[in-house]
């Protein structure tokens, strides 16, 4: 079994992103995506990771770079945040469609402008629609587990998509936590070579990213969704057989604390689960039944189990680091959607929080509680310094 | 080949594709003053002139769209244009 | 499509690695320069290609005109994604299995993939880039580029009361490859096909990095009668409009002389529809005495005289 070692998220992450193997990895750096990259560079540097490393002018071509090697067999993966991601999209768009089983990790932080480097989600949310898998990671152990895992899901014959393991900047990338970190063997044990079915090379001379006019478009849209819907077992599977060997569960689709007998219940991704687990520990001593569902797959977006979770419980209280602007919380509309039809619909309220690094307490919380004990359906920001918005 | 896969094609699979069709002006290899030297192979865009043997170069008309090129081009004149009949 | 009776001859098929039947138009420049690259570079290659005319007229799916193995990803990053490719054959250990070469027309090259070349160029990935200059966005519908030559018309630079055609001057796209100090730089033309397959063939046995710049007439854009496509080619090198040399190491080695005495630039001119406005009033002169100015310059600079 692996060492418990303290040490900071983003190595963390960069030695199990060393265990994976990849084949090829390309990076930009951006803060705070930085150590991540560092420490892998330093691993090919020190002979300790055999790897192509190659740094580029920009994330556009670190991305492209990731797709061409991707394309021609090898395993791939990169890293980054913010507006480097924003600059990325256009290929992690084309990365999807090429049906790609990339990984890369997407250290959550603002946009601009105004520029800010500090944590929210915006910048991954906006890439809902790009047909990536987004998993989001709660703490450090998780997001170092997740990265094996996500070569697993993105590699099965079944699926091909890439898969972005999402962990909220600074608040995770930099902070310092014990964790148990997985050996070689037992990687190798998890995630087999990767084996493309078809990739790049003279003996079977084939022709990647054709154009494919309106008699087959809309077909490759529906492939794919169809793909993402079947991706949610393999996410789930891939979370048990990772159990199984590792002794280490942080869910599957979605995780649960105390949501069974829960009359409330908060839903959230990312970090910010820790501080909530908190709170119903805290609010359960006082005897309210209160509980806390995890979004640990964004994307596919995991409709049935969170229903099958939550269609007991009286409120939902969704926190999200991320705004649909002009339409309002994204992640809460979602919840909203996910009781359409149902015959019984909990109360949804839904709170913007933590944007650009604003700091998420035990106190905003408490506010949250407050105000959703006395309004009903509606979404509001939480955490504004009244002073700047008189 | 594989739509389903980002739409992986096979090699050289255009050739189901009968350009020919476009062609207003044709060419007329009379190979009689063909001095062989391959001009109108190397120069067509479209790959479609081949050599039968030395001296003796002909068209396939399945994908000739008519540029003209090899005629233009041919130092002996042994190739002409004329207009397409439909 | 049209039902032709096919007639004549039809015996062995064709065996160009651009297999026949793409959709390129009439006489088309590019077509052949690419045919010609293919056959100079053989089978074992993995080729990219930047989003354009020749991406779009050879990979119409589920057909394929590429009997090599071939991935267009965008527009910007064919360098990107070849260097990509370049660095997977590395790591597996299949570098001896195919050069890699990296396609774009100029826009793709000069214009928005010029961040993604370079970032090639000076990581000193071992590719060959190919950059079919037709000198403007023919794909789009024939819009200026950075490589659109001083005073043409194109649908974004029109003649006009107030307007000669572009305005800029060509990017000097060769010189800026060449700056970054790779081992091999060269230009070519689809009027001397043997040149190009000696081009090809010596870039791919230098290791590194090596940029190709082959000029590519395209009747639709210039206007120019498709027949004459190689004519055209020749005569912006015989004009020296369009110098043809090869550079190693920085330093120029081998220049295609332009003839003695030299042919007067309405000689290319005249015969393209793109730069016909010059000829339409006597200021246009003026206008065609700077294109001259432009030539005798290059003859000078590139020593082609």
């Amino acid at each position: 079994m692996g060492t418990t070692t303290f040490i900071e998220g983003s190595i963390a992450v960069a030695k199990t992103i060393g265990v994976c193997r990849p084949q090829v990895i390309s990076a930009y750096p951006i803060t705070p995506q930085t150590h991540i990259v560092e420490h892998l560079s330093e691993l090919v540097a020190e002979g300790e990771l055999k790897t192509e490393y190659v740094n580029v002018e920009s994330e556009h071509s670190a991305a492209s770079v990731v797709l061409g090697a991707s394309a021609t067999g090898a395993r791939a993966y990169t890293a980054t945040t913010s507006q480097g991601f924003l600059l990325m999209i256009e290929v992690l768009f084309n990365i999807a469609g090429m049906r790609l089983p990339i990984i890369m990790t997407c250290v959550n932080r603002a946009v601009s402008a105004p520029i800010n480097i500090w944590n929210d989600q915006q910048d991954s949310l906006t890439a809902r629609d790009s047909g990536w898998i987004q998993l989001y990671a709660e703490d450090n152990q998780e997001a170092s587990d997740m990265h094996l895992q996500a070569f697993k899901i993105a590699e099965n014959k079944d699926i091909m998509l890439p898969v972005m393991v999402c962990m909220d900047g600074f608040v995770l990338t930099h902070s310092f936590e014990p964790i148990e970190l997985i050996s070689q063997e037992d990687a190798d044990k998890f995630l087999p070579p990767y084996k493309p079915q078809y990739y790049l090379n003279p003996k079977n001379p084939l022709s990647f990213g054709t154009m494919v006019g309106p008699d087959g478009y809309m077909e490759t849209r529906y492939f794919l969704e169809k793909t993402m819907r079947d991706s949610q077992q393999v996410i789930s599977d891939v979370a048990a057989e990772f159990h199984n060997q590792f002794g280490r569960f942080h869910g599957g689709l979605i995780d649960t604390y105390k949501v069974e007998d829960a009359t409330h219940v908060f839903v959230a991704m990312g970090s910010v689960i820790g501080t909530l687990k908190d709170i119903v520990d805290e609010q359960r001593a006082k005897g309210q039944k209160i509980g806390v569902l995890k979004i640990r797959s964004y994307r596919p977006f995991p409709k049935d189990e969170i229903y099958k979770a939550l269609n007991h419980v009286r409120e939902i209280i969704v926190l999200e680091k991320a705004i649909s602007l002009g339409y309002g919380g994204i992640l809460a509309n979602e919840i909203k959607s996910v009781f359409y039809g149902k015959p019984k619909t909990p109360k949804i309220n839904g709170y913007i929080i933590g944007l650009g690094g604003r700091d998420i307490t035990i106190d905003t919380i408490h506010h949250v509680i407050k105000d959703a004990v006395n309004t009903s359906f509606e979404e509001k920001f939480i955490g504004l310094n009244e002073a700047l918005i008189k | 080949m594989r739509l389903d896969l980002g739409a992986i094609a096979k090699a050289g699979t255009s050739k189901a594709n009968q350009t020919g069709g476009w062609r207003n002006y044709k060419p007329i290899f009379h190979q009689e003053k063909c001095i062989g030297c391959g001009l109108c192979k190397i120069y067509c865009p479209e790959g479609c002139v081949t050599m039968i043997e030395k001296k003796k170069y002909t068209v396939d008309y399945t994908y000739c769209k008519g540029c003209g090129i090899c005629a233009e081009e041919c130092p002996s004149g042994d190739i002409e244009m004329f207009v397409e009949e439909k | 499509m049209t039902t032709t009776t096919v007639t004549g001859p039809k015996e062995q098929a064709c065996d160009t690695l651009l297999a026949a039947g793409h959709t390129a138009c009439t006489g088309c420049g590019e077509a052949l320069a690419a045919k010609l690259v293919l056959g100079a570079a053989g089978r074992d290659i993995i080729v990219t290609d930047a989003t354009g005319c020749l991406e779009v007229f050879t990979t119409r799916f589920p057909q394929s005109s590429w009997e090599v193995p071939f991935i267009h990803s965008l527009f910007e990053n064919s360098a990107a994604v070849a260097s990509g490719v370049e660095a997977a054959l590395k790591a597996l250990g299949r570098q001896n299995e195919a050069k890699v070469i990296a396609q774009g027309g100029d826009g793709g090259t000069a214009d928005i993939g010029l961040q993604a070349l370079s970032g090639m160029l000076e990581r000193g990935h071992n590719v060959l880039y190919v950059c079919y200059d037709n000198e403007a966005y023919m794909n789009t519908g024939v819009q200026r580029s950075g490589l659109t030559p001083f005073d043409c018309m194109t649908t974004t630079s029109p003649y006009g009361e107030y307007s000669w055609g572009n305005k800029h001057n060509k990017k000097d796209m060769p010189g800026i490859a060449a700056a970054h100090g790779i081992p091999y730089v060269a230009t070519a033309s689809v009027a001397f096909p043997k040149d190009i397959e000696n081009k090809v063939k010596k870039a791919l046995t230098i290791p590194g990095p090596k940029y190709l710049q082959i000029h590519s007439p395209c009747p639709l854009g210039w206007r120019s009668n498709p027949h004459l496509t190689i004519k055209v080619a020749k005569l912006a090198i015989e004009t020296g409009l369009y110098p043809v040399f090869e550079m190693e190491n920085g330093k120029i080695t081998k220049v295609r002389k332009v003839k003695t005495p030299k042919t007067p630039v309405e000689e290319y001119l005249k015969i393209q529809g793109r730069f016909a406005h010059l000829f339409k009033s006597p200021k246009g002169q003026e206008e065609i005495q700077k294109i001259q100015e432009i030539a005798d310059r290059n003859i000078e600079k590139y020593g082609l005289a």
